[in-house]
This record gives structure tokens, C-alpha cells and sequence, in this order.
């Protein structure tokens, strides 16, 4: 070995080696944590590619017979009426509350960014604030969902009930699931946020909390779109 | 042993046992999943066995046709899934943290979670031999409407739910390389100046990413229309059932890359240090990686030429391509040996025999993508054939070089050479005679995924001779073991650097300490062990001329 041999680093920064070896190597760009979301998030979409790519091909081959023709209608038209988002009423008198649900999501992300600012500003109750706010919106939402499924199952649309049904459950089942990885993510940040664990210079995780549930957000307003709109 | 002034004391009270359990130690993770591997490696083996004996003459002589397929699925759901893929991700494990100078990987405990999600999901897939109908038995592919709750039992459960936690495993694991990467390599170690090695675990990394996840996507809807009633893939009411194939190539075409370019990173740490010679066309050798990777999301549709469902000229012309980067890797390869000071130990022996068997496996791949003769040969034994010489012949030599070759780092031992030496030559024999014939019965028109077939068919002698090979492959096995036990107690000593290697896992001491590094040697090219050897710290950077 040469005598020019390097040093690597201090011991001190090697105390708490599993949790913090993100914080030794490399410093300046983009954090470990941050890094890792945004490859856990690219490995999500193409999760959820597999899925829409099954929904537009079984979308695209789907045929009823209207009037003696077999013609291409999507969603089904049994259907058709109770799907209409802007209709807060279904035909036979339930609640539809899936454009709230939808609304109420979309502005948690805005509640969650304002948590990640706020920790940038070094302003932990505001981080706290915005993430309690987000998490509870988040709750909302998934409540929202379930009493929406228990609707649609009540006209007729189960899994079984033609591919329209398998796929908008697996599609929005797993989304939910998603959402609610997300909540308890959201949660864990709150906790820690709570504890004064993060500061102006350490928020790694909010960020990546805060990435992921902006993720959940966009396959939202994509499912939202190809589901009730398109 | 050298010890870094970051190695906490171990607590005295905690078992060695405990120690294994509980340890985010990459080199110790690297280590398990190795052994799990192997473990699965014999297992399957086992079940390859089952098959060939059936197969060695007419007639069903010792199971039966539904454990006859149990046993083929099993085997390759074993071989692909828990092995090949968990053993390079095993060496990426191990060494890739030591090539880059670096502590660890970025996430010692999700590290640590990627391999226990392995014997986790394995035991699963395994458990459905005790499940009623058996374990899964539709080949590793599942396709429906075979895989359907119609014709399969709750082994092919268990194999959904085994596969989504070895994918998930996988996914974490990529994540991890990745950011270890990008993001904790030492001062001086450039991009341009990383072991081929890592080049290979980084775009393999990329294509578990991306391809892995759909893999996932396909299992849960197939266990959607198991379990729930769902029609994804029931054309009875609207469903589509080639759309599982494509989804699943969509995945496992990848995935054959996933399961060869780490082993080409192998074969290209240990080509250099046996030839003398730095890799012939380093950068030439990271683009042809590269384009593989991407050529690899072109191609999926080969599989299913037949099917009629799919564009047969751009899968035809983009599998063609992909022969080009893999011709550049061979003439790499091949211009790295060139003139070299050959010292002919286990690892070079491993290696030569990877060059020449991946070579056949290419080549009668490249047959293969030709749509009219791959009509010809679709599901029969060329196939067979085919993919064992890519990653038995590829991924399995290349995996035992690397054992040879990191051992000694692995143990502080060396594994005994003549050994070494007699178990090459038996499983390079039994390999040949298992899986050459296989070309000819393909040819001759044996179906592959049969129990039985007529004495009249002509095919008895074949697979005589290919049976026998496969208990020539067996019989390689026990010299291994033998010799990985006996060299653990009493093999010859190390030291730090018994190859006169060129990348930094061999300036630690062997084993490594915890957290690896005292200090580096100064990093100026790809080989800086090299450099620091022969005190030439500002050695070539480029390949072009020196």
C-alpha cells in the first residue's frame, strides 16, 4: 500500500452506522433517503403500469351487445349512471362521494409540501401542523373510499361483476392501499416531528414522506381520470 | 485481521448465532444469502434429478405425471428465484460496498430485510408440497387458464404469495445498490473508474426496478382471478389470457439479464487478474451493459411468437440486436486473455468455461429469434437447451468462479485448488453431456414438460445420456462441499491479497473488519490495487493506449 493512503473518515461519524450511514459519505445533492424514495416511487409506477396496462387492454377489447350489435361501450352501461362523479346522488338514492374523497386528497398534498417548507424554514410545529392536518385528510380519504365501496357493492359492481369490476377494485384497492402505506408513513413523520427529531438540516425523511404521498396523489387523479372521466 | 476504529465491541453475552441473526453487515448478508442460495441450488438440483431419471427411458418409472410436474416447476421457480438471482445479488452484496471503498450499503437494515424476505418466501413457495394438489405445477411461467383456481390447487397460492416476496426482496435490494452507487462511493472513485462489477449490479439494478414490480403486478391479478372472482385473464367473460404473457415477459425477459450480467461482472473481475492484463475496452465493455439493459425491454414478445398476438418483425429484428453488445463483451473478453500470463487457477477455469458455454447459448439463441424456426422449436427441448447453456452454462460458471475467487477474501482461507480443478472438469463434462443432446431432441421434436414418451419416438438414447450427465453434475457437487468444509477449518492461509487482484476488496485484510477500511489507497484508475502495487498511482485511465 502506497504511503499517500487516504483517510476515510472519523469514527464519530460512524456512531450510529445503520441509521446514519446516508449522513457520511458524499455530502452535498440529494439525500440517501430522498435518493431511495425516488427509486422506491419509480419501481411504484411501473407497479401500477402493470395494472393500467391490463385495464387498457381489457378496456379496449370490451364489447356488450346494444340492439342486436356487439359495440364497444366502457364503463358498461349498467353502469354508466352510477360512475358520474358530478352527481353526488346515485340512481337509487345512496351517497356518492367519490369528487369530495378525490378534492380532499389533492389538497392534502398541498398541506403536506406546506409541512416540508415549514421544516425548511426550521419551523417544527409547523411541520407538525401540516403533517397532523395531512394525515387526517389522508384517514378521510380512505373512510371515504370504503363507505363509496359499500355503496357500489350495494347497485351490483363486485370484483366478479364483468372485468369493469375487477379492474376498478384492483386498481383503486391497491391505491388505497397505497394511501394507507402513506398514512402510516405520514404517521411515523408526525411522531418523529413531534419528538423534535427534524430539524432545518435533517428532514431527509419528511421529504420523503412528503414525495411518496405526493406520488399516491398523481395515480389518484390518473385513476380518478380513467375511471369516472374518460 | 485489521480492525477499524469504527468496530464497536460485540456485547460478550451475544451468541455468535445472534450475532448472524441480527447483523446489518453487509459482508454477512452477502454471506447468507450465498449459503440460502446454494441451499435452494441443491434443493432444485434434487428436483432436476427427479426429472431426468423419469425422462432416462420410456414409460413413467417413479412418479407420477402431476408430481412429474410439481417437480419441474418447482425446479425452476427454485433455480431462477432463489438462487441464480439471490446468489449474484449475494456477491453484489458482498463485494460490491468493498469495490466502491465504501462502509457498508447505504441501508444496512432494509439490506438486512431484502435477505430475510428470501428464506421467507422460498419456505412459502416450498411449503405448497405439503398443500393439498401439491405445490405449483403450471412450469415457472404460470400461464392461465393452467394456473387458474380451475386446475390448480393452493400450491400455486403459496407460489404467488413466495414469488411477490422474493420480487419485493429484490426491489428493496435494488434500491439499495443503487443509492450505494450513486452515493457512497470513496473520494476519487469516479463512475468511469468503478469494477465492471458494479457496472453490471448497477443496470441490473435499473432493470429490477423497473421490471420486477410488473412481475408483481401480474401475480396479484392472477391471484385476484384465483381467489376474488376477478376476469383479468378469463376470456369466458372478457378477460384476455395473453395478457398475462405479456405482462410476465414483460418482466422475465429482463429478468434473464438480471440473472447473466452480474455473472458477466464476475468473468470480468476475474479474467484481468488471471490474464495480467487490465479488461480489454472497459468503456466499450459499461456501454455494451448499458444497451443490453435497454435492448432487454424491447424483446419480451419472443417468448410468444406463437401465440399470434404479437408484432413478430420488431421482436424478431430487436432480439437480433441484442446480439450485438453481448458479441462486443465476448470480443472483451476474449482480447483480455489475448497474450495475457494465463495462470490457470480454479477461477480462470471457471471463467474460460463460462466464454465457451454462454457462447453456444448465445448462439442457438440467436437461432431462436429467427420467427420461422423458432415456430419450429417453440416449447421443445431446444429451448431446454438453450436456456441452460445462457445460465447454467453462464450464470453457474460464473457463480462458481466467483466462489473461488472471493473465498479466500470471504474466509481469510484458500479453497483447495485440485479440488477446485476436479470438480470443474466433472461439472463441465456432466453439463455437456446433460444439455447438448437436449439440442437434438429439441431438433427431433421432443416436447418439453412431458413425463413420458413412446419408445418408438427414438429420443430413449438421448436421454439416457442426458440423465447420467445430470448425476455427473451431481457428483460435481459433493467436491465443492467437501472442499468449502475441509478449507474452512485447515485451508491454507490468505492472506490479504493471494491473486495479485487490481480492485480495493483486496486492500483490506480477509475476512474484512466491520466497516471495512482503515484506509484507502489513492484512487486513480479502475485498478487501484494495481497501482498502489506497483507504485504507479497515476497507471492508464483510459483503454486506448499505454
Amino acid at each position: 500500500m502506497t504511503a499517500d493512503a487516504t483517510a476515510l473518515t472519523t469514527p464519530a461519524e460512524h456512531a450510529a452506522p445503520a441509521a446514519d450511514a446516508h449522513a457520511t459519505h458524499q455530502s452535498g445533492g440529494i439525500g440517501n433517503p430522498v435518493l431511495g424514495m425516488l427509486l422506491f416511487i419509480a419501481s411504484e409506477v411501473m407497479f401500477f403500469a402493470g395494472l393500467f396496462a391490463a385495464y387498457f387492454s381489457i378496456r379496449a377489447g370490451y364489447t356488450e351487445v346494444l340492439n342486436g350489435v356487439a359495440t364497444h361501450v366502457w364503463p358498461p352501461a349498467a353502469y354508466k349512471g352510477l360512475l358520474n362523479p358530478f352527481e353526488l346522488v346515485t340512481p337509487s338514492g345512496a351517497l356518492n362521494l367519490i369528487l369530495p374523497a378525490t378534492i380532499i386528497l389533492i389538497l392534502s398534498s398541498a398541506t403536506c409540501q406546506m409541512g416540508v417548507w415549514a421544516i425548511q424554514r426550521d419551523d417544527r410545529r409547523g411541520l407538525t401542523r401540516a403533517f397532523a392536518i395531512t394525515l387526517v385528510m389522508g384517514i378521510v380519504f380512505l373512510l371515504l373510499q370504503a363507505f363509496d365501496y359499500t355503496v357500489l357493492m350495494h347497485e351490483g359492481l363486485s370484483i366478479g361483476a364483468t372485468t369493469f369490476g375487477t379492474t376498478y377494485f384492483t386498481l383503486t384497492g391497491f391505491h388505497g392501499a397505497h394511501v394507507f402505506g402513506g398514512v402510516l408513513m405520514l404517521g411515523v413523520v408526525l411522531y418523529r416531528g413531534m419528538a423534535g427529531q427534524f430539524s432545518a438540516k435533517h428532514h431527509d425523511m419528511v421529504e420523503a414522506a412528503s414525495l411518496y404521498w405526493h406520488f399516491v396523489d398523481v395515480v389518484w387523479v390518473l385513476l380518478f381520470s380513467i375511471l369516472y372521466l374518460l | 485481521m485489521a480492525t477499524t476504529t469504527l468496530n464497536p465491541a460485540a456485547p460478550a453475552y451475544r451468541s455468535s448465532l445472534y450475532e448472524w441473526l441480527t447483523t446489518t453487515d453487509h459482508k454477512k448478508i452477502g454471506i447468507m444469502y450465498l449459503i440460502n442460495s446454494i441451499l435452494f441450488f441443491i434443493a432444485g438440483g434434487i428436483l432436476a434429478l427427479v426429472v431426468r431419471v423419469e425422462l432416462s427411458q420410456p414409460g413413467l418409472q417413479i412418479v407420477n405425471e402431476a408430481f412429474y410436474n410439481q417437480a419441474f416447476t418447482m425446479h425452476a421457480s427454485f433455480m431462477l428465484f432463489l438462487f441464480v438471482i439471490p446468489i449474484l445479488a449475494g456477491f453484489g452484496n458482498y463485494v460490491v460496498p468493498l469495490h466502491l471503498g465504501a462502509p457498508d450499503m447505504a441501508f444496512p437494515r432494509i439490506n438486512a430485510l431484502s435477505f430475510w424476505l428470501l428464506p421467507l418466501g422460498g419456505a412459502l413457495m416450498a411449503s405448497g408440497f405439503l398443500a393439498t394438489g401439491g405445490a405449483a405445477a403450471s412450469g415457472w411461467t404460470e400461464y392461465p387458464p393452467l394456473s387458474g383456481s380451475k386446475f390448480s390447487g393452493a400450491g400455486t397460492d403459496l407460489w404467488i404469495m413466495g414469488l411477490t416476496l422474493i420480487g419485493t426482496s429484490s426491489i428493496l435490494g435494488a434500491i439499495n445498490f443503487l443509492v450505494t452507487i450513486f452515493k457512497m462511493r470513496a473520494p476519487g472513485m469516479t463512475l468511469f473508474r468503478m469494477p465492471i462489477l458494479v457496472w453490471t449490479v448497477l443496470v441490473t439494478s435499473v432493470l429490477i426496478l423497473m421490471a420486477t414490480p410488473v412481475l408483481t403486478s401480474a401475480l396479484i391479478m392472477l391471484f385476484i382471478d384465483r381467489n376474488y372472482g376477478g376476469h383479468f385473464f378469463d376470456p369466458a367473460n372478457g378477460g384476455n389470457a395473453v395478457l398475462y404473457q405479456n405482462v410476465f415477459w414483460f418482466y422475465s425477459h429482463p429478468a434473464v439479464y438480471i440473472m447473466i450480467l452480474p455473472a458477466m461482472g464476475i468473468i470480468s473481475e476475474i479474467l484481468p487478474v488471471f490474464s495480467r492484463k487490465p479488461l480489454f475496452g472497459y468503456k466499450a465493455f459499461v456501454f455494451a451493459t448499458v444497451a443490453i439493459g435497454a435492448l432487454g425491454f424491447s424483446v419480451w414478445a419472443h417468448h410468444m411468437f406463437t401465440t399470434g398476438a404479437v408484432f413478430l418483425p420488431f421482436f424478431s429484428l430487436m432480439t437480433f440486436l441484442i446480439a450485438v453488445p453481448t458479441g462486443v463483451k465476448m470480443f472483451n473478453w476474449i482480447a483480455t486473455l489475448w497474450r495475457g500470463q494465463l495462470t490457470f487457477k480454479t477461477p480462470l477455469l471457471y471463467a474460460t468455461g463460462f466464454l465457451t458455454m454462454f457462447l453456444i447459448g448465445g448462439i442457438n439463441g440467436a437461432f431462436s429469434a429467427a420467427v420461422p424456426v423458432d415456430f419450429a422449436i417453440h416449447d421443445t427441448y431446444w429451448v431446454v437447451a438453450h436456456i441452460h447453456y445462457v445460465l447454467f452454462g453462464g450464470s453457474v460458471f460464473a457463480v462458481f468462479g466467483g466462489i473461488y475467487y472471493w473465498f479466500p477474501k470471504m474466509t481469510g482461507r484458500m479453497l483447495d485448488e485440485t479440488l477446485g480443478k476436479v470438480q470443474f472438469v466433472l461439472m463441465f463434462i456432466g453439463f455437456n453431456m446433460t444439455f447438448f443432446p437436449m439440442h437434438q431432441l429439441g431438433l427431433m421434436g421432443m416436447p418439453r414438460r412431458i413425463a413420458d414418451y413412446a419408445a418408438s419416438a427414438g429420443w430413449s438414447e438421448l436421454n439416457l445420456v442426458a440423465t447420467i450427465g445430470g448425476f455427473v453434475i451431481a457428483a460435481s457437487m459433493l467436491p465443492f462441499l467437501w472442499n468449502v468444509l475441509v478449507s474452512l477449518r485447515s485451508g491454507e492461509i490468505a492472506g490479504d491479497d493471494p491473486w495479485e487482484g487490481n480492485t480495493l476488496e483486496w486492500a483490506t485484510s480477509s475476512p474484512p473488519p466491520p466497516y471495512n477500511f482503515d484506509s484507502l489507497p489513492e484512487i486513480r484508475s479502475e485498478r487501484p490495487v494495481f497501482d498502489a502495487r506497483h507504485g504507479q498511482p497515476a497507471g492508464h485511465t483510459d483503454q486506448t493506449g499505454h
